[in-house]
């Protein structure tokens, strides 16, 4: 079919413009050169500064503990409003359907100028717990959309006939909703974790002094010099999300064969 | 009548935690930048106690619609540009062998497992100009040798389109991948041309991964602040550099708020109106019970 052809042609190019600059950034990092447009040699030395750069491995740390915790909260309050969105139907939901639906397609600025007005209002001093809660904030809605898609294929009978037979609410949760649910969950804890990883724009509202993440980090390198250095770091932190990506692929492929 | 049956008391359980963290964290921050914006500023970059329109002023200096249009203007060329490449992928991965068509996604996806900002920065040492495509543009005499590809719109728009292309293929894809292209075959053995099926079967079928499409990539873009700050410059200025500029650079919160009071009605008015046309469309559907595809054409 001449469609299916045109269409392909147009595939592979728009791959290419998606690889190229990540491609860019690679190269370069091992680029001696400080300048992108001249092949300097092979060089480790931007890794190397970067490995001593105090400043990076504070905003490291940062990263990692709003990750980890915005990550857990929201996989938690996401995953309850996944569940009751798809269980229960009414006035009331469509309602909360709406409250975590609109944050999706909320523009960042406007999330993060929210925050900040917010938190100043109430006269809470910013720090990471500010930008933890901002996180929490955005997250919420991915998971919560992620669970429905996965509860469209859960089959409720099973519920209804582990009660049937006896089950205690504790084992219906251990035995039946999280096992069958487990993928919903790792997809939904994957992208909270990726989402708060990358943001900047709401995180940057609500960080306060002292309180830098990567992203800020990198925001600063790119804004105030040091540019060879964001090569490798992003080269990096592709390395590292790729992996995260490829052992969550592993996982959730293993559990398609399993059920 | 209201009765507080189990089933009941366990449905108010289990909405609590996320209708109430948004309420506090989403919806009345929302609300506070709206009132904010009729607030005077104190001095300290904090927010003072008397009612004022002083923060409206921005909105009607005669800069101000120069700069609506081209926030305007690029989110809708950003749509466009989406929607013409994102739809030929989409349809190219959902034709393909069901086998690879997770795996094609996949490569949609993988590059945007770096960090938004790296991803704007890459484009940023592309098209410096002692960049390689510089030379290159100019070795075959496309370019001149003073021509800037760095900060003005175009770059502005190539890195949103950049950015949003892959939010454009998911629904798309979704979309085509559902739609039954027997119905294309029917239309053609009826007697339409290829155009008036792509028109007026195609597009109606996927109505919905369109509107989806349009919904992630436009809200989004008309937020833009990373982007026209690092690649745009003075003339690629768009309304979430003002709304910054205001608060970081000022320190003149209720004029941020009165900016950002114009983000909050593009985004609220769009999905209001959507609702309207949903409730329309599905009221005339009660009526007439006719089947979806096709009936698009309103």
């Amino acid at each position: 079919m001449k469609g299916v052809r045109f269409s392909g042609v147009l595939t592979f190019f728009v791959l290419l413009f998606l690889y190229v600059p990540i491609a860019v950034l690679v190269f370069n990092s091992f680029n001696a050169s400080r300048f992108g447009s001249l092949w300097g040699g092979f060089s480790l030395k931007w890794y190397s500064a970067l490995f001593h750069d105090r400043n990076v491995w504070v905003s490291l740390t940062n990263t990692v503990v709003v990750a980890l915790v915005s990550t857990l909260c929201s996989v938690i309050i996401g995953s309850i409003a996944g569940f009751c969105l798809y269980r229960y139907k009414g006035r009331v939901q469509r309602l909360h359907y709406g409250l975590v639906s609109l944050p999706l397609i909320f523009p960042d600025i406007l999330m993060g100028m929210s925050l900040l007005l917010f938190f100043i209002a109430i006269g809470v001093r910013l720090s990471l717990l500010t930008i933890i809660l901002g996180h929490i904030t955005f997250s919420i809605s991915y998971v919560a959309v992620t669970i429905m898609a996965r509860l469209q294929n859960f089959d409720f009978s099973v519920v209804e006939a582990a009660q049937d037979l006896g089950a205690s609410r504790f084992t219906i949760l251990t035995k039946i909703y999280l096992p069958l649910l487990g993928p919903g969950l790792a997809a939904g804890a994957m992208l909270a974790l990726t989402l708060s990883l990358d943001d900047f724009v709401i995180t940057f509202f609500t960080a306060g002094p002292g309180s830098s993440t990567l992203p800020l980090q990198i925001y600063s390198m790119i804004k105030f010099g040091k540019p060879p250095m964001i090569n490798a770091l992003s080269t990096l932190f592709l390395a590292a999300t790729f992996l995260v990506a490829l052992g969550y692929q592993r996982i959730s492929s293993g559990s398609k064969t399993a059920g | 009548m209201r009765t507080l049956t189990p089933r009941r008391i366990q449905e108010t359980l289990f909405t609590a935690p996320s209708f109430l963290w948004l309420l506090v964290l989403f919806l009345v921050p929302t609300l506070m930048v709206v009132s904010m914006s009729f607030r005077t500023a104190d001095p300290y970059g904090g927010i003072g106690d008397s009612f004022s329109l002083e923060g409206f002023k921005d909105i009607f200096s005669p800069s101000f619609p120069g700069i609506l249009f081209r926030t305007v203007n690029l989110s809708f060329q950003t749509t466009l540009w989406c929607l013409a490449l994102g739809l030929p992928v989409a349809y190219f991965i959902a034709r393909a062998e069901k086998k690879h068509q997770a795996h094609l996604m996949l490569l949609i996806i993988i590059p945007f497992w770096t960090n938004f900002l790296i991803r704007v920065y890459a484009w940023k040492i592309i098209l410096h100009p002692e960049g390689m495509l510089k030379d290159m543009l100019v070795a075959l005499r496309l370019v001149s040798e003073d021509t800037s590809l760095l900060y003005n719109q175009g770059a502005v728009l190539l890195v949103l389109v950049y950015t949003y292309l892959p939010f454009a293929v998911l629904p798309l894809y979704a979309a085509i991948e559902k739609f039954d292209f027997t119905l294309i075959e029917a239309s053609r053995d009826l007697g339409a041309g290829p155009l008036r099926s792509f028109f007026r079967v195609f597009l109606p079928g996927i109505s919905q991964g369109i509107v989806s499409a349009v919904m992630v990539v436009f809200i989004p873009a008309l937020g833009s602040y990373v982007i026209p700050d690092m690649v745009g410059g003075t003339d690629g200025e768009m309304l979430g550099n003002k709304i910054a500029q205001r608060v970081f650079v000022d320190r003149n919160l209720p004029r941020g708020s009165a900016l950002s009071t114009l983000l909050v009605l593009a985004v609220v008015l769009p999905v209001i109106g959507g609702l309207v046309v949903k409730k329309i469309r599905s009221n005339g559907r009660a009526f007439a019970d006719v089947p979806s595809i096709g009936e698009h054409g309103l």
